[in-house]
């Protein structure tokens, strides 16, 4: 599976850099992260409980953050471990560039997965993928500079309540 | 006027009664006191190195009793493939050894790794969860041309390369390549046939117990073959002598050929169960089945047929690569050989014929027989060629086969078979009046009318089965021979129990097996039942595969029925006090030719068990019998199928409006069990044909791993079907002049569907020559728009 998209984030470079590697603020984004600790250095061990199609796993994972240019580029290769679901692993390639309203964010993913989640949820996968990165940076932006007035609930078909969280979100930011 | 019992009648599947109202005994049902279950921790990458297992945290789990990985079977053999194929120079194939669990490497997506015992199945797989195997993943080799390329990554380091062998049948390729060169037309086509897997519809299922008290094994497992299982587990595997090894395949749901193997999870829970010192239990998901079931055809082929201005073919040339899989399952290697190579000619006089395969090892679940098994692949190539030869020449598909029918027999092939009998241009005959060829063009014009594309396609088939004359196939590689056996017990008061080496797993073998000895005998058919299934309670026999259980099976029945009534003919002779020449057995009763006098059958069975006014000084009492048969030859049954599809230019979605089936089985035992045999093949010939694919991606991941993905056929996908089989010609050399029908309908069907399909595209204005099956919606719409 393979996904390049860009994303404008109103922040500048340096501020998005910080927070993608703050765990506390990738917990808070990551649709579905349970536990997410670490540092950059050493890298993060993260939890995320996800349902991929028909199969709903806890994934255990750990993620490397390598070459890294501050402020502007950065490879994150992970993998997650579902047990019986099976594993979800991949590498993320992020550059950031600044822009008039503050940084363009552009990634490429390459991910696979295997077991169980390969076996039933191989033909969802890529919009799953998509729907995640969407939430992941539809939150990011959230937790940056509070959610966009016009970004109303988008992800209606899922009953994650992203609206308590967004209030929460808007809370920590805040303090 | 139909007959209402013995051979030739439609007596109702006996079986059904518990088939149908739940009641039925499989071997998920058969639970042993004290069992205990497996779940077995299967790879999820194609390919891989294992670094390490740690089970440690998993043996320290609730309920666990034992937790097994290689080193466990250090002392057992490896699964063995059951026929050794040798290639164009003489060289035996290439075997990699097929261990139970993975030994050092892992090589598809599946390949057990550790297999966990515990009290539950729950406590099992918690504690597979909790194992850490580690791995390091190797590129897979998925596609067969590049697993054959200079310094491609070896699915086997062992192995010289992933060719498993490169074999040849018939005339030489440069024969063929110089009638190519001369020919007046050379059609050439490169096709795909599709992975399949075969879905029966009960699931794998294996049961271990050992008694300490006799020091023997019992194995309950879902085989289409039990005496098979406890030659190649007992000798090969687990080194058991057979005296000590039961093996009982109780009723089984479904076969398609997936459950003839000999697997690793039978194996492991045998041997499982005398060092858990408890019944070892495994029963397949669903899902497991998807990854751990031997898959079917695989073939990438292009064939080219060669000739003249008439339409008569002068040559075939076929080059074919055979995907094997990870590793050769127990007839794999036999199946793209001597069960497809020597179909090539088909029903025609062609001159020169000349196979060329290649087996390929690849990181995908091993690849075996599935109903047809080899002769599908070769009908496809060679119906599609002849369809597209007769398009590009202009001359009519049903024409340009019959100029070119076999039509003296017995004839002699190019690739190593003599069809004994048949009539290829009766079976034709029928097809075009059953499916009223005649008035196609009219319904043409009306679906033209309502926008759709209508068409006609042909498929004229032959294939080979009643698998097969031991010594034949002991030359071409086989490790076993292919008789089969029956035992038939007359009890006292005349009521009979035939003890037979086949296999019914669907097939209706206690109802028409129990019909041939009625017709012989001239008894009521209830007074017979079957026993099969039990290597303690049946002779050794070789099982149902291939077409072969009538055929092969039924005449060993035959024939022990021969030996008893010669000696019930003794005894009547002596309680008649006659000549034994002069007794005649007539509906059940003996009569000295020419008189009054007469024994009843039950008066010459009590006397063979209680022999006080009996022919001691001549014969033993008693009256049971058996017999192994061994045949000359195999069967060749063939047929005329027709396929009549609508395609919808707009979707490009297939419908099949009718589907017509003409064949020529020889003698027919039972008319509705061998109709719902063809119906049966249909379905999954018209599965393959327009639904069935299986999908790995480019990481060996498998893509369709379920029923969301892997699309099998259902009702409304398949027409009400006409099914003929008034044709016969009775095979020649045994004793019921049957030839087989169980395959017959997988075998003929997909490439009439694909031809068509291929004719409403033509007719409708699109020059489409060809689509690889499944002749899905978007695939044809591709083809339409492309």
């Amino acid at each position: 599976m393979e996904m390049n998209d860009s994303r404008e984030i109103s922040a500048p470079p340096q501020v998005v850099w910080d927070a993608l590697l703050n765990p506390e603020i990738l917990k808070q984004c990551i649709p579905g992260c349970q536990e997410m600790t670490g540092s950059p250095e050493d890298g993060f061990d993260a939890v995320v409980v996800q349902k991929v199609g028909p199969v709903k796993a806890t994934f255990k994972g750990h993620v490397k953050l390598e070459e890294m240019q501050e402020p502007s580029c950065l490879t994150m290769n992970g993998e997650g471990k579902g047990g019986a679901a099976g594993f979800a692993k991949g590498a993320a390639k992020v550059t950031l560039t600044p822009s008039d309203d503050g940084t363009i964010l552009q990634y490429e993913v390459e991910a696979k997965v295997g077991g169980k989640l390969a076996q039933l949820g191989s033909r969802i996968i890529d919009g799953f993928s998509k729907k995640m990165a969407d939430q992941f940076f539809t939150n990011f932006q959230n937790t940056l500079h509070g959610p966009e007035e016009e970004e109303d609930i988008t992800d209606a078909d899922d009953g994650d309540a992203p609206e308590e969280k967004k209030g929460w979100l808007k809370r920590l930011v805040k303090s | 006027m139909p007959k209402d019992g013995g051979i030739g009648a439609s007596s109702k599947r006996r079986e059904d009664v518990r088939f149908l109202t739940g009641k039925g005994r499989y071997t998920d049902d058969i639970n042993i006191h004290g069992q205990a279950y497996a779940y077995f921790l299967r790879s999820e990458v194609a390919y891989g190195k294992i670094n390490g297992i740690d089970t440690s945290v998993a043996e320290g789990m609730p309920g666990v009793v034992q937790i097994f990985t290689a080193k466990d079977f250090e002392g057992a053999g490896g699964i063995p493939c059951g026929w050794q194929v040798t290639d164009r120079h003489g060289q035996p194939m290439q075997e990699p050894k097929h261990p139970i669990l993975a030994e050092g490497f892992v090589r598809h997506v599946g390949d057990p790794i550790v297999g966990v015992v515990a009290d539950t199945l729950e406590q099992a797989r918690d504690a597979a969860e909790a194992i850490d195997v580690d791995i390091t993943e190797i590129d897979p080799v998925l596609d067969m041309r590049a697993a054959l390329a200079d310094g491609a990554t070896k699915v086997h380091d062992e192995l010289s390369s992933n060719l498993c062998y490169d074999w040849n049948l018939g005339n030489s390729p440069e024969e063929a390549e110089q009638v190519m060169n001369s020919a007046h037309h050379v059609t050439t086509l490169e096709l795909t046939n599709n992975r399949l897997i075969a879905n029966p519809m009960e699931p794998r299922v294996a049961v271990g117990d050992y008694s300490i008290a006799n020091d023997d094994y019992t194995l309950y497992t879902t085989s289409q073959n039990p005496h098979v299982i406890r030659l190649l587990m007992g000798a090969f595997v687990l080194n058991i002598p057979e005296h000590k090894l039961r093996v009982v395949a109780p009723d089984v749901g479904g076969g398609f050929g997936s459950k003839i193997y000999h697997y690793a999870e039978e194996a492991f829970c045998t041997f499982a169960a005398k060092q858990c010192m408890r019944p070892v239990k495994w029963t397949s998901s669903r899902s497991e089945a998807f990854v751990s079931d031997a898959h079917g055809r695989d073939h990438v082929t292009t064939i080219r047929l060669a000739l003249d201005e008439n339409g008569k073919f002068l040559a075939i040339h076929t080059d074919t690569l055979a995907n094997m899989g990870a590793y050769l399952s127990t007839f794999s290697s036999s199946i793209p050989t001597w069960l497809h190579g020597t179909l090539m000619a088909g029903n025609y006089t062609t001159p020169i014929v000349s196979v060329n395969v290649k087996a390929v090892f690849t990181n995908t679940v091993p690849v075996d027989a599935y109903r047809g098994a080899g002769r599908p692949e070769a009908t496809f190539q060679l119906e599609r060629v002849v369809d597209k030869a007769a398009r590009e020449m202009g001359i009519d598909p049903v024409e340009i086969r019959r100029r070119n029918f076999i039509t003296e027999f017995p004839y002699a092939t190019p690739v190593a078979v003599e069809y004994d009998t048949g009539d290829y241009h009766a079976t034709m005959d029928k097809l075009l009046e059953l499916s009223d060829h005649a008035g196609f063009e009219v319904r043409a014009a009306e679906s033209k009318a309502n926008g759709k594309l209508r068409g006609f396609g042909i498929s004229h088939y032959i294939e080979a089965c009643g698998i097969a004359p031991s010594n034949l196939v002991g030359q071409l590689g086989a490790r076993a021979g292919l008789y089969e056996s029956a035992t038939v017990r007359v009890n006292a008061t005349g009521s009979i129990s035939v003890m037979t080496g086949s296999h019914s797993h669907g097939q209706g073998h206690e109802t028409s097996f129990a019909q041939v000895v009625a017709e012989m005998i001239g008894i009521d058919e209830k007074q017979i039942d079957i026993v099969h299934g039990d290597t303690a309670n049946t002779p050794m026999g070789m099982g149902t595969y291939g077409s072969r259980s009538l055929a092969v099976g039924g005449s060993a029945i035959v024939r022990a029925t021969e030996k008893i009534l010669n000696k019930a003919k003794k005894i009547a002779a002596h309680l008649l006090e006659a000549s034994e020449a002069d007794i005649e057995l007539k509906d059940g009763t003996f009569t000295v030719a020419g008189t009054d006098k007469s024994v009843a059958w039950g008066d010459v069975t009590l006397a063979a068990y209680v022999p006080h006014n009996y022919p001691l000084e001549e014969i033993e009492p008693g009256l049971e019998e058996t017999a192994f048969y061994d045949p000359a030859n195999f069967t060749y049954p063939s047929g005329g199928y027709g396929c009549e599809v609508e395609v919808d230019p707009e979707t490009g979605k297939v419908q099949i409006l009718s589907f017509t089936a003409a064949d020529d089985f020889g003698n027919v035992v039972n008319p509705m069990i061998v109709e719902g045999q063809v119906q049966g093949g249909l379905a999954q010939g018209i599965g393959q044909a327009l639904l069935e694919n299986c999908a790995y991606d480019e990481n060996g991941q498998l893509l369709s791993g379920s029923y969301m993905d892997y699309t099998m056929p259902r009702a409304d996908d398949v027409p009400m079907f006409k099914v003929d089989h008034s044709c016969m010609t009775p095979c020649t050399h045994n004793p019921l002049g049957v030839k087989g029908c169980g395959e017959a309908g997988a075998i003929g069907s997909p490439p009439a569907v694909v031809n068509a399909v291929i004719d409403a595209l033509q007719r409708g204005g699109h020059d489409v020559k060809h689509i690889d099956m499944p002749l899905s919606p978007d695939r044809v719409w591709m083809a339409m728009n492309s």
